[in-house]
């Protein structure tokens, strides 16, 4: 009875044993390759972040955060010890704000115009916009750099400014305008019936319904500007932002606080652009639920 | 009417003011400034001075070749990493579809400068990933840090983003019955693929290409920080004639060209790869 069972056992296993091997193997890769190569992908983008998050905790040796040499909450602890570092922070941040609101600002007057509006022009209005996005960085740094030259601005904060309005308007405008292309006008069209003038319609029925898009184009102007190096590299002078901050200790040796700040402001962006999406969903199914008669 | 027509303006003006002064005039400026003649302690003036442009590319028309050398390869390796990741996302990716394509962005949310320097860590002679690379053969003389392939790489990764946007867009929009009627119809999964797929993708790719190519080319800081003296490219070139030796009329003349040369050719590109791809009037003529 035992042998008996125990041969049934293996005769069993052994069938199964064989198939799971190789031919199921393959199969199997076969079958989850692309889930798998998708995984790789990803963790080759993630890659860097990590390294930068590990190299918070690093303790150099030398001036270079470079080569890991032990584990360390040091730099956590004084991350705002490094004054010029903090300086170049806090422009970049306030600088960041700055231009994501004006910009939204405006782009979102340009996405109105040329979504809703027949006028001459329209169509160079488009090109305009475009056209920043669609040269090389270094380009329009550059030519900022040679107008504020020749102009005589002297450079700093302010051109600054100018600069990263410029850039983020035609970003702003397409984020906007996407939102406005899909946009239901006969709920316009029942504020009007119903009383409302024009300014009381886009308060009340237009801006919250592009809300979402606003805020869209208020996060990715404030990513865009933060992360700016080439067109700041041209067109700061002696102000520092942050990635500028960096650019010039690179030469010199860079303190381990540089990846306590860009973990902060990579968790930190993060943070908020989940918050978002999560409201902006949140409040997308109340109002279906809301708008659905049956409901 | 007039009323609207008034308010289109009144809405377009402010944007486009500042568009025109911060970016029309200054490329205008530019140009001019490419034909100055003079010194930085004399003093510019404008004279027609063409022969800058002449100077620009015989001194620097190898940084010029090599710019879209790298760029071009970096587009290709970038279109060949991001197509299976957009397409796994949009067909296997389900329900965390969402949570994929943020994770594919998330590198947007730290500084480009960082990345870049993240990569020189990863990168460097010291580092366990060069070990292995040199094992298998990859790695010469157990460097990477200041050859072609570092730049490239970098330029790949840093870009990488910008190609998968367009290829997951474009994908999302293909209507999956047109899949199932090519299968209906016998056709192979893999002729699918290349049949149905792919050309409906089209304007995701020709997006793709455009967005991390135009970038790659004026790109300095991945051979700043990955590259040696022999893997400058013109960015680098213009930066250091704008910033360090403040010969603006050359330097300008190189920037200027560079705009040109990259509107004419993506002026062609597009003209060969399909207007209609990039407009993505495709799906209208098969529907």
């Amino acid at each position: 009875m035992s042998v008996n069972g125990e041969t049934a056992l293996t005769v069993n296993r052994m069938p199964r044993a064989g198939a799971r091997s190789p031919a199921k193997a393959i199969a199997w890769l076969r079958r989850n390759a692309i889930r798998i190569y998708v995984g790789v992908a990803i963790a080759y983008l993630l890659l860097p972040i990590a390294v930068i998050v590990l190299f918070s905790f690093n303790e150099p040796t030398g001036r270079y955060n470079l080569v890991w040499s032990g584990f360390s909450f040091d730099a956590w602890i004084h991350a705002f010890s490094v004054q010029v570092l903090t300086e170049a922070l806090v422009n970049s941040v306030k600088l960041a704000a700055l231009s994501a609101v004006v910009a939204t600002a405006l782009g979102t007057a340009m996405a109105m115009a040329l979504v809703r509006h027949r006028f001459l022009g329209r169509r160079l209005a488009n090109l305009l916009v475009i056209l920043p996005m669609t040269s090389p960085e270094i380009v329009v740094g550059s030519a900022l750099l040679s107008f504020f030259l020749i102009v005589g601005i002297p450079l700093g904060f302010e051109t600054l400014i100018l600069a990263h309005i410029m850039f983020s308007i035609g970003f702003s405008t397409v984020v906007v305008r996407s939102r406005l292309v899909n946009f239901d006008r006969s709920l316009e069209d029942a504020a009007a019936d119903l009383g409302a003038g024009p300014i009381a319609t886009f308060r009340l029925v237009t801006l919250p319904l592009i809300a979402p898009a606003i805020g869209g184009s208020l996060f990715l102007c404030f990513v865009l500007s933060l992360d700016d190096f080439v067109v700041s590299n041209f067109n700061a002078g002696t102000t520092l932002t942050f990635p500028l901050y960096v650019f010039g200790a690179s030469q010199r040796g860079i303190p381990v606080q540089v990846n306590v700040i860009a973990t902060m402001l990579f968790a930190g962006t993060l943070l908020i652009g989940l918050v978002a999406a999560l409201i902006a969903r949140r409040r997308g199914r109340t109002r279906f639920v809301a708008e659905d008669p049956e409901a | 009417m007039i009323r609207r027509r008034l308010t289109g303006y009144a809405l377009v003006l402010p944007g486009a003011a500042w568009l025109v002064v911060l970016f029309l005039i200054p490329m205008y400026l530019m140009w001019r400034l490419s034909l100055n003649s003079g010194a930085v302690e004399s003093g510019f003036h404008f004279n027609w001075e063409w022969a800058n442009y002449k100077e620009a590319f015989t001194l620097y028309q190898e940084q010029f070749f090599r710019s879209f050398y790298y760029a071009g390869i970096a587009t290709v390796v970038a279109l060949v990493i991001a197509y299976p990741l957009a397409y796994g996302i949009i067909f296997y990716g389900g329900r965390y579809k969402t949570i994929l394509l943020l994770l594919v962005l998330a590198p947007f949310l730290t500084t480009y400068l960082i990345r870049t320097l993240a990569w020189e860590t990863i990168l460097s002679d010291q580092s366990p990933a060069v070990h292995l690379l040199s094992a298998v053969g990859l790695a010469p003389g157990g460097h990477v840090l200041g050859t072609a392939g570092a730049v490239i790489a970098g330029i790949t990764y840093n870009f990488l983003p910008f190609m998968v946007l367009p290829l997951f867009a474009s994908l999302e929009t293909i209507d999956k019955r047109y899949l199932e009627a090519a299968r209906d119809l016998y056709a192979s999964p893999r002729s699918a693929f290349w049949r149905v797929t792919v050309p409906l993708s089209t304007p995701g790719i020709v997006a793709g290409a455009l967005l991390t190519f135009i970038p790659a080319v004026g790109d300095y800081i991945n051979a700043n920080f990955l590259g040696g003296p022999n893997n400058r490219m013109i960015g680098n070139v213009v930066q250091g004639l704008y910033l360090t030796e403040r010969n603006y009329p050359m330097a300008a003349a190189l920037s200027f060209i560079l705009m040109v040369v990259i509107t004419v050719a993506v002026a062609i590109y597009i003209r060969v790869a399909g207007s209609r791809a990039l407009m993505g009037d495709d799906l209208s003529e098969l529907g």
